[in-house]
C-alpha cells in the first residue's frame, strides 16, 4: 500500500473546470471519502487518480513517485465500480484471476490467490457463475475480491454502494469498511452519499464545483462544518440566513432575535445561522425564550420529527420519540412549543456563494 | 373504449389473437405454399394434389445448373460474411469509438447500400466493372471476385449496424476495469471488448451470408458462365418451365436459412441484438 499526493490537480473541458487546483494527501491505511453533489468533480478526481482522464494540469504522486503521466494499466490500482464493471462473458473467479493474469502468474498460483480473495468475500462457492447469475450483492463482492487481489498501491471505490438496496448498503458498508481496516488499504472513496461518507471515512473531502470546501474527521465536518453548503451537505440542518447583531445576538432575515454563544470561532462574515435538527430541545408550551406553534408532527420510529414555525422561520427538530406518558407525546398541530439549545451547538458560519 | 364494453377484456384479447394469427398466415402462408407444392405430384399445381412425391427434388438433384449454384452460392455467401463482417466491424469501431469528423456521414454512407434498388446497384456496378475491367486489363465482371465484392456491400449494412447496437450497449466500466487491472489496450480489446461483442458479430455474420445467399437482383449482371448463383439459377430455369422443381429447390433453401437462424439463436439471442 502507499499514499497518495494530489497536488494542484486540474480538469478543465473548454471553459469549465470540473476540478479546480485540488490539493489532497491520503496517508497510508486511511479511507478519505469525496463527498458532493454530482458535477461537483469528485469522480473525475477519482478517474484521474485512476488514469483514465488526463489532468489539464496538477500531478498525482504515489508514495514519492510522479504517476501523472502513466497510463491506467501501469498504476496497479484496484478500482470498485459504480456499475461494478465485471467482464459478463467470464465467471466470477476468471474474473478475479484476470488482473493476476495480466501479471503474468501462473495458473496454479493464480487459482490459489482467487480462492483466497473469494474466501475473503465469502464467495468461495459460487466461483463457477456467471455475472449474471450472481445477485447485486453477490456481484459486488466479487469486483472488491478482483481489485484487491492484485494487492494494488491503492484501492478506489466509484460510489459502490449505490446500486444496493437499503438494507444491503448498510451491511456491505460495514464490510468494507472492516476488510479496508483490516488489510490497511489506502482508499479513495467517492460517494454523494453523505452517510455512506460519514460512516466509512477516516477522512472527507466535501467539494463543490470543482473545488475542496472544507477536509476533516467526519465528526470535525458534522460538528464545525466551515461554510453553510457544509453544513447542510453532510447533514440535516436549520440554516437561517441574517447578520450577527449585538455579541451574543443573530438576527435571522424574518427578524428573530436568537442567542449564540460569543466564544466560539465563527468568522467575521457570518450570514448563516446554522443548528442540528437533534441539538434542539423542544417542550410543550410556552414557558421558554423561543416560542413558536407545531406545523407538523412526522413519527419515523425511533425519532419523531417537529416542524416548529416561529415568526416567519420554520425549525426542524429531530427528538427520540417520547414515551406515551410524557407531555411531548401529546404535542400536536397548533400546539405551542418553545424551542432551547445548548448556546455551543449553533454554528454561525458564511453562506455559501 | 370497447374495454368498457360487456365481456370487453375477453373480445379484446379475442381480437387480439385474431390479428395475431392473421399476422402469422401472411407471414407463413407463402412458405408453407412453396413447400406443400414441391411434393404435389402434378406438374400444373392444381388443388388439391392428386398424390404427393420426393419426384422434384430427385429432378432438381438431376439438374447441374441447380447444385453448381448451390455449391457457388454458398462459397459465395462464405466469402462475403467473412470478409464483410470484419470490414463492418471495424466501421462499426470506428464510428462508436472514434471522434473525427464527417463520422455520422460515414455511418449514414455505409447504411446507404440498403437504401438502394438491388437492379439499380447491380447496373451501377456492371458499368463500373467494365470501365475497371478496361482499365486494368482483366476480368472483374463475372468473377467470383466480382460478384463477392457486390454481395459484401450487401454485408456492410447489416454488419455495421448490428456491430454499433452491440457496441452502444456494451458497459465502457468493464474496459476500464480491465485497464485498471493492468491489461494493455490491446489485450483489452481482445480480452474484453471483443467477447463483449460477440453476439452483434455473429448476428451480422448470419446476416451477411443469408443476403448474399439470397440474393437474386445484384447477383444478375454479375454472374458469369459456369458461376451462377442458385437464385439466379432458379430464375433461369423459369424462363423455359413452370414446374414444382423450383418449390423443392426453394425448400431447400428456406430449410438452410431457417437451420441457420436457429443455429445462431442457439449461441447469440437475436432478439436480443436485431
Amino acid at each position: 500500500m502507499a499514499n497518495l499526493t494530489i497536488e494542484k490537480l486540474t480538469k478543465r473541458y473548454g471553459s469549465s473546470l470540473a476540478v479546480d487546483g485540488l490539493d489532497l494527501s491520503v496517508r497510508e491505511g486511511e479511507l478519505v471519502a469525496l463527498l458532493g453533489p454530482s458535477g461537483c468533480g469528485k469522480t473525475t478526481t477519482l478517474r484521474m487518480v485512476a488514469g483514465f482522464l488526463p489532468p489539464t494540469s496538477g500531478r498525482v504522486l504515489f508514495d514519492r513517485e510522479d504517476v501523472t503521466a502513466l497510463p491506467a494499466y501501469k498504476r496497479s490500482t484496484g478500482m470498485v465500480f459504480q456499475s461494478y464493471a465485471l467482464f459478463p462473458h467470464m465467471t466470477a473467479a476468471q474474473n478475479v484471476g484476470f488482473g493476476l493474469e495480466m501479471r503474468g502468474l501462473g495458473p496454479a498460483e493464480r487459482e490459489k490467490k482467487v480462492e483466497q480473495a473469494l474466501k475473503l468475500v465469502r464467495l468461495s462457492h459460487l466461483s463457477a457463475r456467471l455475472p449474471r447469475e450472481l445477485s447485486g450483492g453477490q456481484q459486488q463482492r466479487v469486483a472488491l475480491a478482483r481489485a484487491l487481489v492484485i494487492n494494488p498501491k491503492l484501492f478506489l471505490l466509484d460510489e459502490p454502494l449505490s446500486n444496493l438496496d437499503a438494507k444491503l448498503r448498510s451491511e456491505v458498508r460495514i464490510e468494507i469498511r472492516a476488510l479496508q481496516q483490516r488489510l490497511g488499504l489506502t482508499t479513495l472513496l467517492v460517494t454523494h452519499d453523505r452517510e455512506e461518507a460519514l460512516t466509512m471515512a477516516d477522512r472527507l473531502v466535501v467539494m463543490e464545483g470543482g473545488r475542496v470546501r472544507q477536509i476533516g474527521s467526519p465528526k470535525e465536518l458534522y460538528d464545525e462544518p466551515q461554510d453553510a453548503f457544509v453544513a447542510d451537505f453532510v447533514g440535516r440542518c436549520n440554516i437561517l440566513t441574517g447578520r450577527r447583531e449585538s455579541p451574543g445576538h443573530f438576527r435571522t432575515e424574518g427578524g428573530l432575535l436568537l442567542a449564540v454563544d460569543t466564544a466560539s470561532r465563527e468568522s467575521d462574515n457570518a450570514t448563516a445561522f446554522a443548528l442540528r435538527p437533534e441539538r434542539i430541545l423542544i417542550s410543550p408550551g410556552t414557558s421558554g425564550q423561543t416560542c413558536g406553534s407545531v406545523e407538523a408532527v412526522t413519527y419515523l420510529g425511533a425519532q419523531s420529527e417537529y416542524h416548529v414555525r416561529i415568526g416567519q422561520e420554520l425549525f426542524v427538530v429531530v427528538r427520540p420519540t417520547p414515551a406515551a406518558s410524557e407531555p411531548l407525546a401529546a404535542v400536536k398541530p397548533q400546539d405551542p412549543v418553545s424551542l432551547a439549545w445548548e448556546p455551543t451547538a449553533p454554528r454561525l458560519v458564511p453562506q455559501t456563494s | 373504449m370497447f374495454v368498457r364494453m360487456r365481456g370487453g377484456p375477453q373480445l379484446g384479447r379475442g381480437l387480439l389473437q385474431t390479428a395475431v394469427g392473421i399476422a402469422y398466415l401472411i407471414i407463413f402462408a407463402p412458405v408453407l405454399m412453396i413447400v406443400l407444392t414441391s411434393f404435389f405430384s402434378q406438374e400444373i399445381i392444381s388443388f388439391p394434389p392428386p398424390a404427393l412425391t420426393w419426384h422434384w427434388y430427385a429432378n432438381a438433384w438431376d439438374k447441374p445448373e441447380f447444385l453448381r449454384g448451390f455449391f457457388t452460392s454458398i462459397q459465395v455467401a462464405l466469402l462475403v460474411a467473412s470478409i464483410g463482417v470484419p470490414i463492418g466491424t471495424l466501421a462499426a469501431l470506428a464510428i462508436v469509438r472514434g471522434e473525427f469528423w464527417g463520422r455520422q456521414a460515414i455511418s449514414t454512407l455505409l447504411l446507404a447500400p440498403l437504401a438502394v434498388p438491388g437492379v439499380v446497384a447491380g447496373s451501377g456496378l456492371y458499368m463500373f466493372y467494365v470501365m475497371a475491367e478496361n482499365a486494368l486489363d482483366r476480368d472483374i465482371k463475372a468473377t467470383t471476385e466480382g460478384l463477392v465484392a457486390a454481395h459484401i456491400l450487401l454485408a456492410i449494412p447489416w454488419t455495421v449496424r448490428l456491430v454499433v447496437a452491440s457496441l452502444q450497449g456494451l458497459d465502457r466500466a468493464a474496459e476500464e476495469a480491465a485497464a485498471n487491472l493492468g491489461a494493455s489496450p490491446l489485450t483489452v480489446f481482445y480480452r474484453i471488448t471483443l467477447p463483449m461483442m460477440r453476439p452483434g458479430i455473429v448476428a451480422a455474420a448470419m446476416f451477411s451470408f443469408i443476403q448474399s445467399f439470397e440474393n437474386l437482383d445484384l447477383s444478375l449482371l454479375l454472374v458469369g458462365p459456369g458461376r451462377i448463383t442458385l437464385p439466379v439459377a432458379m430464375l433461369n430455369y423459369l424462363e423455359f418451365r413452370i414446374d414444382p422443381t423450383l418449390a423443392a429447390v426453394a425448400t431447400v433453401q428456406i430449410v438452410i436459412v431457417g437451420v441457420l437462424m436457429v443455429v445462431t439463436d442457439r449461441f447469440v439471442k437475436l432478439s436480443r441484438v436485431v
